[in-house]
C-alpha cells in the first residue's frame, strides 16, 4: 500500500508537474522533501504500477477529434485475447477492454473507444476494426456520447 | 492556433512515458533535435491554450487500493433528469455520459473497496428502480491512450 508520504506526493501531483527544467525539484520543495528522495519514491510507485507513466494528456477536441464512439463487439471468448491486443494496438483506439456480457440486455464483451474528426471518420475506423475481427465477431454496435453528465477527477481516500 | 510540425512531434512524444530523472525535458529535447528552452516554451504555450490539458504522472487508482466499474442504465426519456440527479448525487459516480443507445446512461463507479461497487450499484437500483448493469474490466488491452497530433 501507499504510506502518508506517498499520499502527499500523489496529492501534490494531481494537478501535474510544472513545465520547468527541473520539475521534481520544485515539487520536492513544496513537500519538504529533497529531489532525490522524491524521485526514489516516484520510481517505486512506478515499479508497483501506481504510476503508469509520466506524460502529457492532449485535448482531443483541440486536436480536431470532435467525435468519439464507444464501439462494442461480441467476440468469441477463445479469440478475445489475441484480437483484443490487435484492436488495442490500432492508433485510433484509445481505450480497449474486455468486459463481461450482460445477457440478454448486452451481448458485447469487447469495448474499444474510437476518436475521429467526425462521425464519418469514426465509422471508417470502426469498419477497420470489423475487418480485423472478421467472423470471430457475432454482433456489434456503436454508442456516441451526446452529453457529459458528470466528470470528476481522481479522488483519494481520506484516510491514510 | 495552428500547430506546426515541431509542435505535433512534441505532442506525439509527450504522450509516451518520460524518463523519471531530474531533468526529463533535456533528453526529450535531444530526441526531438530541438533546444530544451524551445521545448518548454512550446509546451507552456500548448498548455496555456489547453491543447495539453495536463502534464504529469498518470496514476492507476486501482493500484492504490480502489475499485472501478463501468455501469449502464436504460433510463426512460421522460425520467432522465430526475434519475440523473439521483445518480450524480453519489460521490462514487466519477464520470457519467449520455450515450446513443437504449442503455443511455453510462457511468464509472469508483469506490475504496471492491465491495463498495456492488453496494453503490445496488443502492442506485433501489433508489431509481432501474437496473444497473455492471461491466467491470476483465482485461485491458493497454497501448497508451495516445492520439496522433
Amino acid at each position: 500500500m501507499i504510506d502518508a508520504t506517498d499520499r502527499h506526493i500523489i496529492e501534490a501531483l494531481q494537478s501535474g508537474l510544472p513545465l520547468v527544467p527541473a520539475p521534481y525539484a520544485v515539487v520536492a520543495e513544496t513537500l519538504g522533501l529533497d529531489e532525490g528522495a522524491l524521485l526514489d519514491r516516484l520510481a517505486k510507485l512506478k515499479s508497483r504500477g501506481v504510476i503508469r507513466r509520466i506524460a502529457a494528456a492532449p485535448n482531443h477536441y483541440k486536436l480536431g477529434m470532435m467525435a468519439n464512439g464507444m464501439t462494442v463487439w461480441d467476440v468469441e471468448d477463445s479469440r478475445i485475447a489475441e484480437l483484443g491486443a490487435q484492436i488495442g494496438a490500432l492508433p485510433f483506439v484509445t481505450h480497449c477492454y474486455e468486459r463481461p456480457r450482460a445477457l440478454p440486455d448486452w451481448p458485447y464483451n469487447l469495448f474499444a473507444m474510437v476518436h475521429g474528426t467526425d462521425r464519418v471518420e469514426v465509422e471508417e475506423k470502426r469498419a477497420e476494426i470489423a475487418a480485423i475481427l472478421g467472423d470471430a465477431c457475432q454482433a456489434k454496435d456503436i454508442l456516441y456520447s451526446t452529453r457529459i453528465l458528470k466528470k470528476t477527477g481522481l479522488r483519494l481516500k481520506k484516510k491514510g | 492556433m495552428t500547430l506546426d510540425a515541431t509542435d505535433r512531434a512534441i505532442l506525439n512524444r509527450m504522450q509516451d512515458d518520460l524518463p523519471l530523472t531530474a531533468h526529463p525535458f533535456t533528453s526529450v529535447a535531444q530526441e526531438l533535435g530541438i533546444a530544451e528552452d524551445d521545448l518548454l516554451n512550446r509546451l507552456a504555450r500548448m498548455k496555456e491554450q489547453r491543447i495539453i490539458t495536463r502534464f504529469g504522472p498518470f496514476f492507476d487508482a486501482a493500484a492504490m487500493g480502489g475499485a472501478f466499474c463501468l455501469c449502464a442504465m436504460a433510463v426512460p426519456d421522460n425520467d432522465f433528469e430526475p434519475v440523473l440527479t439521483k445518480v450524480n448525487a453519489y460521490p462514487e459516480v466519477a464520470h457519467n455520459y449520455e450515450r446513443t443507445h437504449r442503455l443511455n446512461m453510462w457511468f464509472v463507479l469508483a469506490t475504496e473497496t471492491p465491495e463498495g461497487i456492488a453496494a453503490t450499484a445496488d443502492a442506485i437500483e433501489r433508489e431509481t428502480g432501474i437496473k444497473v448493469l455492471r461491466f467491470p474490466k476483465l482485461q485491458e488491452f493497454f497501448i497508451g491512450f495516445r492520439v496522433a497530433a
